[in-house]
């Protein structure tokens, strides 16, 4: 019953922020962009630590607006942000807990 | 929003709820997807920093130009996926189906390039179990990070060609006017091309601009 409130109050708001053309080519020139910054960014000789940073940085970037603006999540209901939340914290936890692990053996000698 | 309508489901109280569930289990599904590929990026993450210097040697014989560009017609294509679902939204069946066709040329072209890039890696002697050799120490560390280039870009250009195929039915079924009841399935699709899009913004850092 909750969820089913939520969708009819969310959909009113939603036909409304399903974006603009004029938003997408904005979206798309950042997105254009901070694909030649990290293009760019590779050849500035910052290091494995901090190129991969950076690099990732931006495609993070990337992925957040993608995510917000080409599939509609800013603006659409609590629920639908849990979803996405949900697939990107377990794999936040696959990748952290394995390299804590890989990372942390070297202190114990093993 | 109880109006009589063939695109809603009758286990459903209105088309907003649907449209919401529709999301949910899309986002459900992209939930999963993000684990499938997210396995592979944890063996590459433990990989890269156990071998950091063999990784960089490996990722400077990979095509960074072409790698480059291929990632511009990804993101080009998840514009025209944009404005496709914009149009399926306004029942604009004509600009729905050129900006499907658009996405359908840009698919391939994507596929076509990292072709071509297959090609000149078999030609370079770098696919492991075929004909992999590497000049210097190494060389099965090196091996390693073919072996997760290959099967990290593969497992991508799968889901490429599962979306080309998937949307070359839909223009069919746009053509015939079905997305004028019912643009939901549309909009499914537009997510999960955009998945597959932001993959390889992390695909194309992680195994083209490393140590350059």
């Amino acid at each position: 019953m909750h969820l089913s409130t939520e969708a009819n109050g969310d959909q009113r708001q939603n036909t409304q922020t399903h974006g603009s053309p004029q938003t997408y080519l904005v979206v798309y020139v950042a997105l254009m962009g901070l694909l030649l910054l990290t293009v760019f960014a590779s050849s500035w000789g910052l290091g494995a630590t901090w190129g991969l940073v950076v690099a990732l940085s931006i495609a993070v970037t990337k992925a957040l607006l993608v995510i917000l603006y080409f599939m509609h999540v800013r603006g659409s209901s609590r629920v639908t942000w849990l979803f996405v939340a949900a697939g990107f914290v377990w794999l936040a936890i696959l990748l952290g807990l394995v390299i804590v692990d890989y990372l942390t053996r070297s202190w114990f000698g093993a | 929003m109880t109006e009589v309508n063939s695109a809603l489901g009758h286990h459903f109280t209105d088309l907003a709820q649907q449209r919401e569930a529709n999301t949910l289990g899309m986002w459900a599904f992209l939930a999963t997807e993000v684990l499938f590929f997210g396995g592979l990026f944890a063996a590459y993450l433990v990989y890269r920093s156990a071998y950091p210097e063999v990784f960089a040697a490996g990722s400077e014989h990979l095509k960074m130009a072409l790698g480059a560009i291929n990632t511009g017609v990804l993101l080009t294509s998840s514009l025209t996926v944009a404005l496709a679902v914009h149009a399926a939204t306004q029942r604009a069946r004509n600009r729905l189906l050129l900006f499907m066709a658009l996405t359908v040329v840009l698919g391939l072209l994507f596929l076509g390039i990292k072709g071509f890039e297959y090609y000149q890696e078999y030609q370079e002697n770098l696919v492991p179990t075929i004909n992999f050799t590497w000049e210097g120490n190494n060389a099965s560390q090196a091996m390693l990070f073919f072996v997760l280039y290959f099967f990290m870009t593969l497992l991508h250009a799968l889901h490429m060609i599962i979306g080309i195929s998937v949307l070359l039915v839909m223009i069919f079924w746009a053509w015939r006017g079905w997305y004028e009841e019912d643009d939901m399935p549309v909009e499914r699709f537009g997510l999960y091309w955009h998945f597959v899009d932001i993959v390889w913004v992390f695909l194309f850092p992680l195994l083209y601009l490393i140590g350059r």
